[in-house]
């Protein structure tokens, strides 16, 4: 909202000083982001007049002007071509310094001296129009050399660009922020009651008529007729004041309704009665499909519910004396029975519209103008007679011949009325934690239009509150209370409100996901890996390209049409940062994230939620969600190898040993995006023996990786490039490592020393290695301390279809050295079990 | 069988040909190809400019207008259906021979020997948004404040109703909100706000009789805000809640101070400004002495020495009683900003979008 100082000073002696205000306003939480001054670097600029235009020989965008500003003749160049002979157009003389720090200084151009520059309201400051001068139309009648303020009649001012909360729409107007800035300032605020208007003696009731069909969307509606108007353009104050505050002069008429709107805060609508079918207007819901034309032309279908929630489709229309719809009700009106130039007769239309009803027609047409912006936060319906008043007031400058019909249609419903609350002194220090009197609170409040009464005893003293019309925000009590204490706290100064830092017994501390999460990216951190972020939002195709099908979760009103889905994998975009750094010739990358995948509720893990509002539903079915940590390995000479390692130093970090990888096929369900003979599930096994896959490591699928771009070019042939992959459900980790604590670490470890077998055999490639490890840990048996493999061999001596595996055994005792003997016996029990489980040959 | 029997007989320049015999051999060895090349060759073969049907079109000039439409139509015909024979064919060859590939291609990953496998010697780096959301945490922490997180897709009642936001309440319309398709219109919403935690947390306080709460909520959330250097449509958040008895507006500005100094440095200032949010009352903005110029004035600030940092305010009675806590018993209050932004303060990062980039050079600064 745009505040001139000037207007500001209508209601109160404001001081010049533009810091002070600005410091109180913004404390008062009237944030002001900018402060215009108006008027200032045009001291040196005069009116002149046109007396000559010729061309200059070769040259066609500017044109040598003579003009007369008084004294002798100046000559200019200027490549304006709006203006003609014997217009006046503002001159900067050389020397002078616009608004912004132009300076103008002496040129020549195609040879031709410029004395100066004939100005357009853009580079005066004056308006936004900059395509040509600004020629002084015939009703301003200074002579050349009149300085051009003393011609426009304009004062410098200062205009406060101030952001007023949806909360106040009582200091949604001149006289609103006046208020505020008074009480804070201690100096008297008074909002002038105009006077009575002349009247015509006419009943009303005899000029027009008005029916309200819908009270509870329009609790008040007013209509008022006057007569005796002459339509033109408002005095030159109204018309500088609505531009200041950002609002384009029509005419009189219209200029008194946004002036009052601006000032007083309370819209209203004035109508051509003589062009207004069956002189009246009647306020009713739209039929569902009805349609009309708003101002801006654009046909708008009515009363109809759309897509938000709780949306009922009501809309109240306002139609003329014969029922058809002229305007929607504190939005817009419609093009009928506009104010014109040959209106002698207008009714006003003044109401109070359910604030709800308003925002939700705006909403759904989305259609948000200066008068619903304020219906929709609450106006004052008691603020109503005054705006009416003013009207009035306002038109008699340039009608002052206007009088209102006697009395005023008055239609009235279920109209909000100001109401009492009883605030308890010591509520007012436990919410805020200073003590202030009742007094002193009395005094905070009163200036700004709380009537307070004190009662009660010392210690539970009460102040009974009446709650003005004009501050909806303010809720009844119990809630009320505490917004009465909002402005207590707000006029009294929150920096002025003495800081105290809470304690408590309880200790801060992470859990202890947040604590392995932080601890897994440390981790990976550690094997090279860097932390990326892809977004949530990915395209219509993107699941496809890592092979995943199935339903997926769509953003109803996308930012970005191509990003329409929740991502149900962070494959697509680990692949599509590859791709990026690779196309910046950074293909050796390692990177990890950790983010939520979407499922939807149809796919059968939907996180049911038993509690909804208006929504209607007492249940509601959201998607699943699961946080994922992904890696992609694409440094030079990764593959499946450089997931598995990581996977296993992972596991490490957790204590995990009860995970396998298992391939998939014979009973493992298919790994989407991955090579399918490079990749296997990670499989937790459970005591109970239930088997839980908690991730699955690999390699991409050399198509999913083409698809990305993501190849290797060596000569004529372009290949796939190799990718390790690592996908960990986080929650489910998680839970296997605090399983995995819950087994005591033995602790002992044995002082007697340990014995080494190292066997190669050659198993055929169907058996796994880790199964062929845990088979030989079994025939161990307790003695058997660990197993690792440590060679793997194919080629000469080896029958095709097999490898050679060599594992090392190391077996050791708690209680004694073992003998030689008894690690032979061990020795032949783990042989005997590989060879006739798997048909293994010792190498 | 008396449909075959119609077919015309074509005169070509050599011989005669029957359109139909070319058809089914073409066919069969199509079918039997053995593989993708032999397929490129029998194409070749078969619909090539040296195959009976390419000599039998050229020789179409050569009959009399009506037979010439007749067989003009047969041949079309045939080339067509052989062109599709050809097409999925060569889809089942070549699924056939990649599964070939990939077979030949296999690892068995137990094989995988961890020591042999190599890894650079050098460090990952965490995202600085993670870094400044760690940092912040252990602040906060440090103050007694545990972490919790909630969900990021929400329905109506978390991420508005119950914040005291009903439906159509104008104050909605400061979160441009990204509705998802499921259930009824705009019940099911990406939360704007990490606020639906608070939400979470009280009702789980209410459910167990475990209030206090003093927690803070860091997390994703969600706007229909066009990228642009100074904004994501996706960005993170922390939010801060304590419910206790006997929590003040006073203890809050203490808060937001000790904050202040304690993740900005001693010496930094907050300030707290009146301002509206539908679940707090009274509410505020909280500013901080700029970091650029620390208070002096500078650009950044636009030379008043503050810059914004978050919003903050005492929880409203009517968000008590949405989750069931009496608001004459407990008290608390509510502050939250944005963590991206203080990264991008902190490191004087131009751009935002740099932060989902993921440029390995990038990442690797911090």
């Amino acid at each position: 909202m745009r505040a001139p100082l000037s207007w500001l000073r209508d209601f109160a002696p404001f001081p010049d000083d533009i810091g002070v205000l600005v410091a109180a306003l913004d404390d008062l939480g009237l944030v002001v982001e900018a402060v215009d001054k108006v008027g200032e670097g045009l001291e040196d600029v005069v009116v002149s007049r046109v007396t000559e235009i010729t061309a200059i020989e070769g040259a066609d965008r500017v044109r040598r002007v003579i003009v007369d500003a008084g004294d002798e003749p100046i000559e200019i160049v200027c490549g304006a071509f709006n203006f003609d002979v014997g217009d006046r157009v503002p001159l900067a003389p050389v020397g002078a310094v616009l608004p912004g720090g132009f300076e103008i200084g002496r040129r020549k151009m195609r040879g031709v001296v410029s004395n100066g520059m004939l100005c357009s309201g853009r580079e005066l400051g004056l308006s936004d129009d900059g395509a040509g001068l600004l020629v002084l139309g015939d009703e301003i009648t200074a002579a050349p050399g009149t300085p051009l303020t003393e011609a426009l009649g304009m004062m410098p001012d200062t205009v406060f660009d101030i952001t007023v909360e949806g909360n106040r729409p009582d200091a949604w107007c001149i006289a609103g922020i006046a208020r505020d800035l008074a009480a804070r300032l201690r100096l008297p605020f008074t909002l002038p009651e105009p006077p009575a208007p002349a009247s015509s003696g006419r009943p009303v009731g005899q000029a027009a008529t008005a029916t309200d069909e819908s009270l509870d969307l329009c609790p008040r509606l007013t209509v008022s007729v006057f007569t005796g108007i002459n339509v033109g353009p408002s005095p030159d104050w109204i018309a500088r004041r609505l531009t200041l505050a950002g609002m384009r002069p029509i005419n009189n008429v219209v200029d008194a309704s946004n002036y009052v709107m601006l000032e007083r805060g309370q819209p209203t609508h004035p109508y051509d009665l003589s062009r207004l079918p069956g002189r009246g207007l009647i306020v009713r819901r739209a039929q569902s499909g009805e349609t009309i034309e708003t101002l801006d032309g654009i046909t708008r279908t009515v009363g109809v519910p759309g897509r938000g929630l709780g949306d009922t489709g009501e809309d109240c229309l306002i139609c003329d004396g014969e029922d058809t719809p002229v305007g929607i009700a504190g939005i817009m009106g419609g093009a009928t029975s506009e104010i014109s130039n040959s209106t002698t007769e207008v009714l006003l239309e003044a109401a109070y519209f359910t604030p709800m009803v308003i925002a939700r027609t705006a909403k759904r047409l989305g259609l948000r103008t200066e008068a619903s912006a304020r219906f929709e936060r609450g106006c004052d319906p008691w603020g109503i007679d005054h705006a009416v008043t003013r009207f009035c007031q306002l038109l008699a400058e340039t009608s002052p011949m206007v009088q209102m019909a006697h009395g005023m249609l008055d239609l009235r419903g279920d109209v909000p009325e100001s109401f009492e609350i009883t605030l308890s002194i010591a509520r007012v220090q436990s919410q805020l934690g200073v003590a202030l009197s009742g007094t002193e609170i009395a005094g905070l409040l009163e200036p700004i239009g709380f009537d307070c009464l004190l009662a009660g005893q010392r210690g539970d003293e009460r102040l009974t509150i009446t709650v003005p019309t004009n501050r909806p925000d303010v809720r009844l009590a119990p809630f009320g209370i505490d917004d009465v204490i909002e402005e207590i706290a707000r006029t009294y100064g929150y920096s002025n409100v003495p800081r105290h830092m809470p304690t408590w017994p309880q200790p801060g501390h992470l859990t202890s996901l947040q604590r392995s999460r932080r601890f897994v990216k440390e981790v990976l951190c550690g094997l090279g890996v860097s932390e990326g972020w892809t977004d949530t939002f990915v395209a219509e195709e993107a699941h496809a390209k890592v092979g995943l099908t199935g339903p997926v979760v769509r953003v109803s009103n996308p930012l970005i049409a191509e990003k329409p889905l929740l991502r149900r994998s962070l494959m697509p975009g680990l692949l599509e940062a590859l791709a990026y750094n690779a196309s910046r010739r950074q293909p050796a990358v390692r990177l990890f994230e950790v983010g939520v995948v979407f499922s939807h509720p149809d796919e059968g893990a939907p996180r049911v939620v038993e509690r909804s509002g208006a929504g209607g539903t007492e249940t509601s079915l959201l998607p699943g969600e699961r946080e994922l940590l992904c890696a992609v390995f694409a440094s030079e000479d990764d593959d499946a190898r450089s997931a598995v390692a990581a996977w296993h130093v992972i596991a490490d970090a957790f204590q995990l040993r009860t995970v396998r990888l298992v391939a998939p096929g014979a009973g493992a369900p298919a790994l989407p995006g991955l090579h399918p003979t490079r990749s296997a599930h990670l499989v937790a096994h459970h005591e109970d023996g239930a088997a839980l896959s908690i991730g699955a490591v690999g390699e991409i699928d050399p198509g999913v990786a083409m698809t990305f771009g993501l190849a290797l070019t060596t000569g004529a042939a372009t290949s796939a490039r190799r990718i390790g992959w690592l996908e960990v459900d986080l929650g489910l980790l998680f839970d296997e490592a605090a399983e995995a604590r819950r087994a005591p670490p033995s602790g002992a470890v044995s002082r007697f020393p340990s014995s080494d077998i190292d066997l190669a055999l050659v198993v055929a490639d169907e058996h796994a290695a880790d199964v062929v490890a845990e088979t030989l840990r079994l025939a161990g048996g307790d003695l058997l301390e660990s197993v690792s493999l440590f060679d793997v061999y194919r080629g000469a001596g080896i029958t095709e279809g097999g490898r050679s595996l060599a594992y090392r055994l190391r077996f050791c005792s708690p209680e004694h050295t073992l003998t030689d003997d008894e690690v032979g016996d061990l020795r032949t029990r783990c042989i005997d079990a590989v060879v006739g489980e798997f048909g293994a040959a010792l190498r | 069988m008396e449909r075959e029997a119609e077919i015309p007989s074509v005169a070509t320049d050599k011989d005669e040909v029957d359109i139909d015999a070319v058809a089914r051999d073409a066919a069969a060895s199509i079918a039997a190809a053995p593989s993708s090349d032999a397929l490129t060759h029998i194409e070749t073969e078969v619909l090539g400019k040296r195959s009976v049907l390419a000599k039998a079109h050229r020789a179409l000039g050569k009959l009399d207008p009506e037979s010439r439409r007749e067989v003009g139509r047969q041949l079309h015909e045939v080339r067509t259906s052989l062109e599709q024979q050809l097409a999925a064919r060569r889809n089942e060859l070549a699924a056939a021979e990649r599964m070939i590939a990939l077979a030949a291609d296999r690892l068995d990953l137990t094989e995988v020997i961890p020591d042999q496998v190599r890894f650079p010697l050098s460090r990952g780096h965490l995202h600085p948004v993670t870094q400044a959301r760690d940092e912040l945490e252990d602040v906060f922490v440090g103050m007694g404040f545990e972490v919790a997180e909630g969900p990021e897709a929400e329905s109506d009642w978390y991420n508005f109703e119950a914040l005291n936001m009903p439906p159509a309440h104008p104050a909605r319309g400061m979160y441009d909100t990204m509705y998802l398709d499921i259930g009824q219109p705009e019940t099911v919403l990406l939360r704007t706000h990490t606020s639906p935690v608070q939400i979470h947390l009280m009702e789980e306080a209410v459910r167990n009789d475990s209030l206090p709460i003093h927690a803070v909520m860091p997390g994703k959330c969600f706007r229909l805000d066009t990228p642009d250097a100074r904004h994501l449509p996706v960005f993170n958040q922390i939010e801060g809640l304590v419910v206790d008895r006997g929590i003040t507006f006073g203890d809050l500005a203490g808060t937001i101070q000790v904050f202040t100094e304690a993740y900005f440095g001693p010496g930094m200032q907050s300030r707290l400004r009146p301002a509206y949010f539908p679940f707090t009352e009274p509410s505020a903005e909280f500013e901080i002495t700029c970091t650029i110029c620390r208070g002096e004035g500078c650009r950044t600030c636009s030379h008043t020495g503050w810059v914004e940092l978050g919003g903050c305010g005492m929880v409203d009675p009517a968000v008590f009683t949405a989750v069931g806590i009496d608001f004459q018993v407990w008290s608390g209050f509510a502050f939250g900003f944005g963590i991206d932004r203080l990264a991008l303060m902190r490191h004087e990062i131009p751009d935002i979008r740099s932060f989902l980039e993921n440029d390995i050079r990038f990442l690797s600064e911090f």
